[in-house]
């Protein structure tokens, strides 16, 4: 390792311009001619459109125009798509409801866009907004999933009986009955898992500009994977074929899964600047944002498992209702079934996995991947219940895990996931040792002198990164395949320009990205830029989440470095006059191995573009790129324990201390690693403690959509964490990474809730454990 | 519209504003310094922070009219000469920031801090202090450990000036 490369804690090379106030975000783009958008949405959770009058509105000052759905149908835009099929047990497609960008005849949650109003200013377009008069019939409107599901529920789309979209299970179903019927015991526990919003700090927006000479399309917008974005806006929306289509991601203020999908007000803003000839730009409030950015979540399940005489784990039932809102977000339907379900092995060898999950249709937002998406559920259910099996069993948790914990790999779980590689006895032991786990009974006696409560509480997570590979998730239904792409230029000066399809929105790619370039060509981080989030630079890319960019984002990196360190070594060898088997690529410079022949790495580089003196037949030019198809998801593992106290008399809670040990096979830059998990802790923390979306059951409204009523985690809510790794690489990608961004969030809350929940002697606490949470749960007793 | 005239980052300028019109949309709307965000509509979250006068002040919570005649500093003018603050150069050391949204809001709130508190601050103040900035990445570990490590030096700094 250098000062630069691989596993060095370089500070980040994109930090300059955030520190600065140069950092340029999409709100922050102006374009001549620009104009502004409001969205006039429902203030209904349920309801008929009976008729629009926007006849005032439209006279206002500086209003352009507004425009509805009916407009956006003649023109021919497609309606939002899901990009996951799942079919129910009995082979039924799932029953998807449409869901138009705007809506012409039925709102079904609050926040549903029905007009967009462009004028000159965001002043005058809020004001002409508020002007418009739309008559809406009230219908009936349910807002929980169990409660959608019952008879005369109001039925939210004609394609859904009862509201259910799809009744899947995934499992050897009959054994695992046989192994409950024969156990020596059966823990079995109801666990709901809170709703959430993302929050991430930049609010949604977007800037679509029409070019009628060009018949053009640029979208700026806050995207995580921009051309994902442009692909499902060309090909299902019919926005503008691809090549006239430009999507643009910029700086983008945090994503956490919400930036991920292609929202209706993307399409809008480019048909709306066709329609008025005007660039258009949008920015949510963060009203807007709580309503319309996809949540988080929301799972409602029981879980059973079960153990024989030695304590080992026979067979795990889950059964889970998962609520989606009111319309299918672009990977809704794989969030509870092929990313939650097929983790539901955890960490244990376990013969017997059965799962059923039914997905169903309330009024609420729309919900789909939130950091973790699917695995933090998972995660939270086994984990919470392995702790409440040791509890009644008598035995430590830490035992009951490390005896039921997989030591062989590769590992075929009864869902799927074939588990690649791990050692979780080792972050076991890392984090007990952090911990100090067995010095706990002694910190409990001290706190109840004090008059406090202290816990302690374990989980010990397993994910699947990557999303990979493109052909299995195919089989499992998935309309992408999730490779990634990455091309390496090599100027004729020797700098570097490695463009990729990841897209960096806090994760560091700039920084790691280089380090892995400084690393292997042996050129200083300061001559390599990285380029990224623009369909017109980069030709195609599937973007970043899942934990993917350093699994495989930088994997593509690296198997076009390969291809760029190849040639590189032809050209030396001709220009040294050696094998090229005997060149050497380090500090700079090409070398022949054993000698003091080099040739500096600018001059073979300058020497491609001259092609004065190539090889024969060598193509002029030093530019690689490969698209890489990883052989497996990866599998990131740890084991975090958290320790509370908590005040009996008013139920709050503090946590004393955090230790995460994780697994994430090798590292780039460790800081930058040791960063995520505390953004994926704190956000874990946040739901096991603080966070919930709460809607009135009765109106469908959102009651917590502000930062005034949605409890957002702040400094002095959180202690500064433990944080360590253990090293097994994964052996599905050639940088064995298998990726860190998500594991913060799935391993936290389980610990969290665990450690309350033996502070007070009590399990039957839901999150978010909020201190009259906790004081009731106390007093319940 | 009412003409308004004011100091940012030491130049003088001047202009039209509404009297709705916030200071924050001045600095980003009229003047074009986009480096001051706006993550809320409730002056909760501090993406908006800069400094009136030498004290820390939501942007979004202030007039531009009320800020007529005032100095004002954003992030873009914390850095002098090329030389960044040492609460920059501490956020940037000590990776106190991911995407960057929060960040300016936080330095121009840390700053004030550090002011007021000098190097006695400890943990418990700066994370009792930044109620009032949100931040979605980092946990506040690493913002923590950015403004303490700031904190110290700007104080021996000082100590060695004196």
């Amino acid at each position: 390792m250098g000062v630069e490369g691989i596993g060095a804690r370089v500070a980040r090379k994109e930090d300059k311009r955030f520190i600065t106030g140069k950092g340029r975000y999409t709100d922050d783009m102006v374009v001549p001619g620009m104009k502004h958008a409001v969205f006039v949405r429902s203030p209904h959770a349920h309801a008929k459109i009976k008729s629009i009058d926007t006849s005032s509105a439209s006279a206002m000052p500086g209003v352009i125009g507004i425009l509805d759905g009916k407009q956006l149908t003649e023109d021919g835009i497609g309606s939002l798509i899901c990009g996951w099929a799942v079919h129910s047990k009995d082979g039924s497609p799932m029953n998807m409801g449409v869901w138009r960008p705007l809506a012409e005849d039925t709102v079904r949650y609050v926040g549903d866009a029905v007009l967009i109003v462009v004028a000159d200013t965001g002043d005058q377009a809020r004001a002409a907004a508020e002007a418009v008069v739309i008559d809406y019939e009230e219908l009936p409107a349910v807002t929980t999933a169990l409660a959608a599901m019952k008879d005369g529920a109001p039925q939210i789309h004609p394609e859904a009986d009862h509201n259910l979209i799809f009744d899947w299970e995934i499992g050897n179903g009959a054994d695992v009955d046989a192994a409950i019927a024969n156990a020596a015991h059966v823990t079995n526990l109801d666990v709901d898992n809170n709703r959430l919003v993302p929050n991430a700090m930049e609010p949604r927006a977007t800037l679509g500009v029409y070019d009628d000479s060009e018949e053009h399309y640029t979208c700026w917008t806050t995207s995580q994977n921009p051309h994902v974005a442009r692909l499902v806006m060309s090909a299902f929306y019919n926005v503008a074929p691809e090549n006239k289509l430009r999507v643009i991601a910029p700086d983008v203020g945090g994503g956490f899964g919400s930036k991920i999908y292609i929202y209706p007000e993307e399409i809008v803003c480019l048909w709306a600047s066709k329609r008025t000839g005007v660039p258009v730009k949008w920015t949510a409030d963060r009203t807007e944002a709580f309503l319309t950015d996809a949540h988080g979540r929301d799972h409602v399940s029981n879980i059973k498992i079960a153990f024989d005489a030695d304590n080992r784990i026979t067979a795990l039932k889950v059964d889970t209702i998962a609520n989606l809102g009111a319309y299918m977000s672009l990977f809704s339907s794989s969030v509870p079934t092929y990313l939650y379900a097929t983790l539901l092995s955890g960490q244990y060898n376990i013969a017997n996995v059965h799962a059923n999950v039914r997905t169903v249709y309330t009024n609420t937002t729309p919900v789909d991947a939130y950091r973790g998406a699917g695995r933090p559920e998972a995660s939270y259910l086994v984990e919470r219940a392995m702790e409440t099996a040791a509890r009644e069993l008598g035995v430590s948790p830490a035992e009951l895990r490390r005896k039921n914990f997989i030591t062989q790999f590769p590992h075929q779980t009864p869902v799927i996931m074939n588990y690649d590689g791990g050692d979780f006895g080792a972050s076991l032991d890392a984090a007990t040792k952090a911990a100090d786990y067995d010095g706990f009974p002694a910190r409990k006696a001290e706190a109840a002198g004090r008059g406090k409560l202290r816990g302690i509480g374990m989980s010990c997570y397993i994910e699947a990164c990557g999303i990979a590979p493109s052909k299995a998730v195919g089989s499992l239904g998935a309309g992408v395949g999730l490779w990634e792409s990455a091309e390496v230029r090599v100027n004729a000066v020797g700098t570097v320009e490695v463009l990729t399809g990841s897209h960096s929105h806090g994760q560091g790619h700039e920084t790691t990205f280089a380090q892995l370039v400084a690393e292997r060509l042996g050129v200083g981080m300061d001559t390599v830029s990285i380029v990224h989030g623009d369909t017109d630079k980069v030709q195609m890319g599937m973007g970043t989440y899942g934990s993917r960019s350093g699994a495989v984002g930088m994997s593509a990196v690296s198997v076009a470095l390969d291809r760029v360190e190849a040639k590189a070594k032809k050209v030396a060898a001709h220009l040294l006059e050696a094998d090229e088997s005997d060149i050497i690529i380090e500090n700079g410079e090409l070398k022949v191995a054993g000698t003091d022949k080099s040739v500096p790495w600018f001059q073979m580089a300058l020497a491609c573009y001259t092609a004065h003196n190539l090889p024969d037949g060598m193509e002029p030019g030093l530019k690689e790129s490969a698209f890489f198809d990883p052989t497996n998801f990866s599998f990131p593992a740890g084991c975090y324990i958290c320790e509370v106290e908590v005040d009996p008399e008013t139920g709050k809670t503090e946590i004393i201390q955090f230790v995460a040990a994780d697994d994430f096979g090798n590292i780039i830059n460790p800081m930058i690693v040791e960063g995520q998990v505390h953004g994926g802790v704190a956000q874990g923390i946040g739901q096991a403690m603080l966070e919930s979306c709460i809607y009135d059951p009765d109106t469908g409204q959102l009651l917590t959509a502000s930062y005034m009523d949605y409890a957002m985690p702040r400094a002095d809510d959180l202690p500064s964490f433990d944080v360590s790794t253990t090293v097994t690489p994964s052996p599905s990608n050639p940088l064995g990474i298998k990726g860190c961004g998500e594991a913060g969030a799935i391993g936290s809350p389980p610990a969290v809730i665990n450690a309350i929940t033996d502070a007070i002697g009590s399990n039957k606490l839901e999150m978010p454990a909020s201190p009259q949470a906790v004081w009731a749960a106390l007093n319940a007793k | 519209m009412t003409s308004i005239s004011l100091n940012v980052n030491g130049r003088q300028v001047s202009g039209e504003a509404e009297d709705r019109t916030l200071l924050v949309e001045f600095l980003r709307t009229n003047l074009g310094m986009t480096g001051t965000h706006v993550g809320c509509d409730t002056s909760q979250c501090g993406a908006c922070v800069v400094h009136v006068d030498g004290q820390a002040v939501k942007s979004c919570t202030m007039l531009a009219v009320q800020a007529n005649g005032s100095d004002v500093t954003t992030i873009e003018g914390l850095a002098s000469n090329g030389t960044l603050h040492p609460v920059q150069k501490a956020f940037h050391e000590n990776h106190g920031l991911q995407c960057g949204f929060c960040t300016p809001g936080m330095i121009m709130a840390a700053t004030d801090m550090i002011r007021r508190h000098g190097s006695a601050l400890d943990e418990k103040t700066v994370r009792q202090e930044l109620e009032g900035n949100i931040c979605r990445c980092t946990g506040y570990h690493n913002i923590v450990k950015s403004i303490l490590a700031a904190a110290a030096e700007m104080g021996d700094a000082q100590q060695a000036a004196e």
